[in-house]
């Protein structure tokens, strides 16, 4: 049997059990066979990437059942494995694996844990169908099971109305991104007669420039549209500007949920999605410019937001947000490689900053503000050096002449410096956006930092502090710890801490070389421009050096606003109140898309009702013909009065009418 | 099966077992009518099973000359084998769904259930164009009683608008069938469906069918009466009006208005196109601020059947094939979902989605099917509601990118108002003490619910097996459509690649 059926299938098997099993089956048991389900998936994904590393990529593809057939349209169900997908595999397993290991510590108090785990399982599954296929609809398939999954994941605390409604939003939102997304397979489908990956990809380069179709009334070149609409399911899956406000509601799920989902796995498939694709989207270089555009645009707009929120989760959210708007201008400028290194590095250092905020989060009740943290590094200092690890990593500390560096050094430094060498005004644009945006990048994880792991102690004035210390701030007097001191989390939550710290740390070196510098490993799974990379390593020192000493600026004023002068962050608010308030209040999407579409959906719907269905069609439908019946009934009534003559008067009127209608 | 009239046995069985209910006792109406549907379950197994898939098109052929030129005309097609599956898979359903919830006159109402089988298997099976008529229009009667004396508070209103709207097309499509008999000079539906009726005539021939089938259908603006009469029927009442009745329009299209009148099809394609696409915006939005759950879901289902009407007229196979998926799975789905109201109902007696709230902590087992059904209605993958709409959407993007953009947005509206009556139902606060108290499936209702549930599955996984039968009927049918069908709006160009140089092989770069 070959592995990807059992690294694909055991996770879905382990949910079903786990999932119907349920109570009856027991926390105990649910949490291990989910757990060595995703165990055993890892340890036989890892295998399959060491060797397309060491030994170059290769490719083949695994029948599982027919799906449809329909005239000229048929796809299957089919696991593909080449260098793209191994990536992807141990991606997905390795955070998987590791987080249902966290779970059982983070959710020890919950009493809906089975589900919780077959949630998890669920998810993994999805996503693995999600990489593994090899048509367009099985990817729809895997990108819809992940939207359910985190639908259901999201909604997991399912009392809390917040929740709820987070839910919900993710689902829909991402629906909007699945409208561009399904019109891009029927696009794709009428272009090319298929909705084969590869058979497309094939075809693709082909119709660059000279094909055109019209959409919807437009005349358009059918490669731009094809990839433009694709690339709007890519939108909202990734949280890309636009389409993001879905994910800073999505941290209503538990941590574990956020680290995986919110963070290293689904939010990629929009990325994964653009380099799969990437021979078609090289074929049309406006839907490109698209890519990088709004790459740029959300890298620095959820930066900006990052900057300004207390709420540790959303922090990373945005930041998760702002590092795969780095991940889209990669691939927009033409480098799919260091998309997807970021990406692998991404995974690892955003799921251990996510697990060490749960971790934190744990410590601290629940209790997720970061007002109300501080000098948490001699508290819990095994998670305070996983999260100095993760943070490390995304800032990206590195020395360029020493090859040293964390993971996200190598790969955030290597989309800055190919956007600088592509050398088309986008790629400019979307250089500039991203040394900016690496200065922000600094100055947050920094911020968050500081703010929960040094400084004194603040947590007197959290509620869910002083619930378990039943202390107020004034009872409490001198003491702003309240006699809490918070617990290092338990073993099954640090060994995950400890084995993405590794990654954070090492991910990047071991890996550079067949990310971005060799073909062989990518082995046609990715549109890989040599030319493109290798103009990459010859630009200049200013560039290479550019997001370090950024990254150093960032590192100074955080450490000036909150260490040094702890007033100067409410002091420039304060001066800067509009923009302030602007970021603060995330640029006001939410509410503008309440105030576009979401009100005046309910305000149409009512009024389609009661002035459409009730007021018009059933007015004068049936109801109208009800009543002309009983009024004609009242006039019909008089003509049967029951008086012989008067029947015969109107019995020789029509007869009289039918004889002049026939003789004439 | 040689000789064996096994579709006029399916027709018999329950129709002995209606008159045998009305002079049975409760208990026993019961039983007889459920022993009735399961033996017809168990024929459709059987017809389904002995049906040669890519054999003749019409097979289990009977034919028996009766009075004055009428004909006993039965036989089936692989649409009409999978709607007679979809029927008897149902019935069975029903009659579990109204074992407690029926209490008065349970013999009539057993009897009209099945005297309601027996005329819908008749109406797909019928080969004679005026036992169609007969079967088509008399199902009607049942469902009017089932409505007017076993329904709520207002059901008389109800059944009366029912009526008078389903009784409103009919008349037309009578005389129109009068005149094709008349000018083709057979009854007989295999021999219409390839006659070429003159251009002009088809135009009102396909007039007087619309007629007919759009309120089938239903389609806007002629739906209203659907919200009334699924809010008054019963809940077995409401699965089998979903479930089955709603697919005489469809059915009717496919059989009738497609094959015989193709060039009058194209000509009023944009009509269908016009009001599906009124229908799946505006009746989504008004399912999206429904109180009554049963309203809610009866709006929904105008929005699924705009996806058949277009799929049908699209003209291509993928167009069809979508559309009898989606008219199978929303039968099995819609269906499930009344029972999943009518489980609730049962208990509480409102219909009012605020009555309820975090059904997940005292009801788990329901809330999993419930959500199985409400992802399959949301269409998806994996899910019977996903093939069916992709392939009808896929079809009629073919043909217009416009039609196939504003059709799509269902899913996003679909989304919303189905998961904000699942959040609202299911998640939340338990607020009310006595939904909070509500106990959860019982044995009864996990046989109705979980066989749906593994069909809903099993056709989004595999679909093959429903479509298999169906494929060669389809191909005739888009041969036929061939000669009328039109371009679609792409204008795909393809040009000439461009030649090869050693700037565009090298790509960006410096």
């Amino acid at each position: 049997m070959n592995p990807i059926l059992i690294i694909v299938f055991a996770p879905l098997l382990a949910a079903i059990v786990a999932g119907l099993g349920n109570k009856a089956l027991g926390n105990v048991a649910a949490k291990s066979i989910t757990t060595a389900g995703l165990f055993l998936s890892c340890a036989l994904s890892w295998p399959i990437f060491l060797d397309m590393v060491f030994n170059g990529g290769s490719e083949t593809v695994v029948p599982v059942l027919q799906w449809v057939q329909s005239g000229s349209m048929s796809f299957d169900w089919a696991l593909r494995v080449d260098a793209l997908t191994a990536v992807m595999l141990v991606v997905i397993t390795t955070v998987s694996a590791l987080v249902h290991l966290y779970s059982w510590g983070y959710m020890a108090e919950d009493p809906d844990q089975p589900r919780f785990f077959a949630y998890l399982s669920l998810f993994t599954f999805a996503m693995l169908m999600l990489v593994t296929a090899d048509n367009l609809v099985q990817m729809f398939f895997g990108w819809e099971g992940v939207g359910l999954a985190s639908y259901l994941l999201i909604g997991f605390w399912f009392k809390k109305p917040s929740a709820s409604a987070a839910a919900i939003k993710a689902f829909v939102v991402n629906r909007v991104g699945d409208l561009g997304f399904m019109l891009g397979i029927f696009g794709t489908f009428l272009v090319f007669q298929t909705t084969s990956i590869p058979a497309i990809l094939e075809a693709a380069p082909a119709m660059q420039g000279v094909s055109h179709i019209t959409f919807m009334g437009m005349r358009l070149d059918t490669m731009t549209i094809l990839c433009l609409l694709l690339f709007i399911g890519a939108m909202g899956k990734s949280a890309q500007l636009g389409l993001h406000t879905w994910l800073p509601d999505a941290m209503e799920g538990p941590t574990p949920v956020s680290a995986l989902i919110h963070a290293a796995t689904m939010v990629t498939a929009g990325v994964f999605m653009v380099c799969r694709l990437s021979p078609m989207f090289e074929a049309a270089p406006v839907a490109l410019g698209v890519v990088t555009f709004i790459g740029a645009a959300t890298c620095l707009f959820a930066a900006t937001v990052g900057t300004t929120q207390w709420d540790i989760k959303r922090v990373i959210a945005y930041s998760t947000c702002s590092q795969l708007g780095y991940m889209f201008f990669a691939a927009g400028v033409g480098a799919y490689g260091a998309a997807m290194f970021h990406l692998f590095t991404h995974a690892f250092f955003k799921a251990l900053l996510f697990l060490g905020a749960g971790s934190v989060i744990h410590a601290m009740h629940h209790e997720q503000d970061m007002r109300y943290y501080g000098a948490l590094r001699k508290e819990i200092p095994l998670t305070f050096w996983a999260m100095m690890a993760g943070t490390l990593a995304i800032t990206g500390v590195g020395i360029y002449h020493l090859g040293l560096g964390f993971a996200g050094f190598f790969s955030k430094d290597a989309i800055i410096e190919v956007a600088f060498a592509s050398g088309t005004q986008m790629g400019l644009f979307a250089f500039w956006i991203g040394v900016i945006a690496a200065l922000l990048t600094s100055f947050y994880s920094w911020r968050l930092m500081f703010l929960t792991f040094w400084g004194k102690p603040r947590w007197i004035e959290s509620e869910h502090i002083q619930h378990s210390v039943h202390k107020t701030p004034e009872e409490a007097g001198e003491d702003t710890t309240g006699g809490y001191h918070p617990h290092e989390s338990p073993l099954n939550m640090l060994v995950p801490l400890g084995v993405l710290s590794i990654g954070a740390i090492a991910a990047g070196y071991v890996f550079k070389t067949a990310f971005l510098d060799e073909a062989s490993f990518w082995a046609g799974s990715i549109a890989y421009n040599e030319h493109l990379m290798h103009a990459m390593h010859e630009v200049p020192y200013w560039v290479k050096y550019s997001a370090l000493v950024v990254m150093l600026l960032g590192l100074s004023a955080a450490i000036y606003a909150y260490i040094l002068r702890k007033d100067v962050p409410a002091k420039v608010a304060e001066q800067i109140g509009p923009i302030y308030r602007f970021l603060f209040n995330k640029w006001y999407f939410d509410e503008l898309y309440n105030f576009l579409f979401v009100k005046p959906a309910f305000w149409l719907g009512r009024v389609f009702w009661q002035r459409g269905d009730v007021g018009v069609i059933d007015r004068f439908g049936p109801d109208g013909a009800a009543w002309a019946v009983s009024k004609g009934a009242v006039y019909a009534k008089k003509v049967q009065s029951g008086y012989l003559y008067s029947y015969a008067l109107i019995m020789l009127l029509g007869l009289v009418a039918a004889i002049s209608w026939v003789i004439m | 099966m040689g000789g064996f009239p096994i579709l006029s046995i399916m027709l018999l069985v329950p129709l002995l077992g209606a008159i045998a209910c009305l002079f049975l006792e409760a208990k026993q109406a019961r039983l007889v009518a459920l022993v009735a549907t399961l033996i017809d379950l168990a024929l459709g197994i059987a017809l389904w099973v002995n049906f040669d898939i890519g054999g003749a098109q019409w097979q289990f052929v009977e034919r028996a000359d009766l009075f004055a030129g009428f004909q006993w005309a039965m036989g089936i097609d692989g649409i009409s084998l999978m709607l007679i599956m979809l029927s008897v898979f149902l019935m069975p359903v029903c009659i579990g769904a109204s074992w407690e919830a029926i209490q008065k006159r349970v013999g009539e109402y057993m009897a009209a259930f099945l005297l309601m089988e027996v005329l819908m298997i008749g109406t797909f099976a019928a080969q004679d164009i005026f036992l169609f008529y007969i079967f088509f229009e008399a199902g009607l009667i049942p469902m009017y009683l089932i409505i007017g004396i076993w329904g709520g508070t207002d059901r008389i209103y109800a059944s009366y608008k029912f009526f008078l709207y389903t009784l409103l097309g009919s008349v037309l499509m009578f005389i129109a069938m009068l005149w094709m008999v008349n000018e083709a000079g057979t009854s007989a539906i295999p021999a219409l469906m390839e006659y070429d009726f003159p251009a002009g005539a088809q135009t009102w021939l396909w007039l007087a069918f619309f007629a007919s089938f759009a309120v089938k259908m239903p389609m806007w603006p002629v739906h209203t009466w659907l919200p009334a009469a699924h809010v008054q029927a019963p809940t077995a009442g409401s699965v089998i009006l979903a479930g089955v009745l709603l697919k005489l329009g469809g059915y009717g299209f496919i059989r009738f208005s497609l094959p015989m009148f193709p060039e009058a099809s194209v000509q009023f394609m944009w009509v269908i196109f016009a009001l599906s696409m009124v229908a799946v915006v505006v009746t989504s939005l008004i399912a999206l601020v429904q109180h009554d759950m049963k309203k809610l879901i009866a709006y929904s289902s105008v929005a699924h059947m705009a996806i058949v009407t277009v799929g049908l007229f699209s003209f291509n196979v993928q167009g069809l094939e979508g559309s009898m998926i989606v008219m199978l799975s929303h039968g099995l789905v819609s269906g499930a979902l009344f029972l999943c109201v009518g489980v609730i109902y049962d208990r509480l007696h409102t219909r009012e989605i605020d009555r309820y709230g975090g059904l997940s902590i005292n009801m788990p087992k329901y809330a999993v099917l419930f959500l199985l059904f409400t992802m399959a209605s949301i269409g998806l993958p994996g899910t019977s509601g996903f093939v069916g709409e992709f392939l009808s959407l896929a079809g009629i993007y073919q043909v217009s990118s416009t039609v196939a953009f504003v059709c799509t947005t269902g899913i996003i509206l679909g989304a919303a108002y189905m998961l904000y009556l699942y959040a609202r139902v299911a998640y939340g606060v338990q607020k009310n003490e006595d939904a909070a108290a509500m106990p959860d499936l019982n044995m009864r209702e996990m046989w109705l619910l979980a066989p749906i549930a593994a069909v809903v599955l099993w056709m989004g996984v595999y679909p093959e097996s429903f479509l298999a039968p169906m494929r060669s009927d389809i191909a005739i049918l888009d041969a036929r459509l061939a000669r009328a069908a039109p371009a679609g709006d792409a204008h795909l160009e393809i040009g000439e690649p461009a030649p090869v140089t050693e700037e565009a092989e090298h790509g960006g770069g410096h």
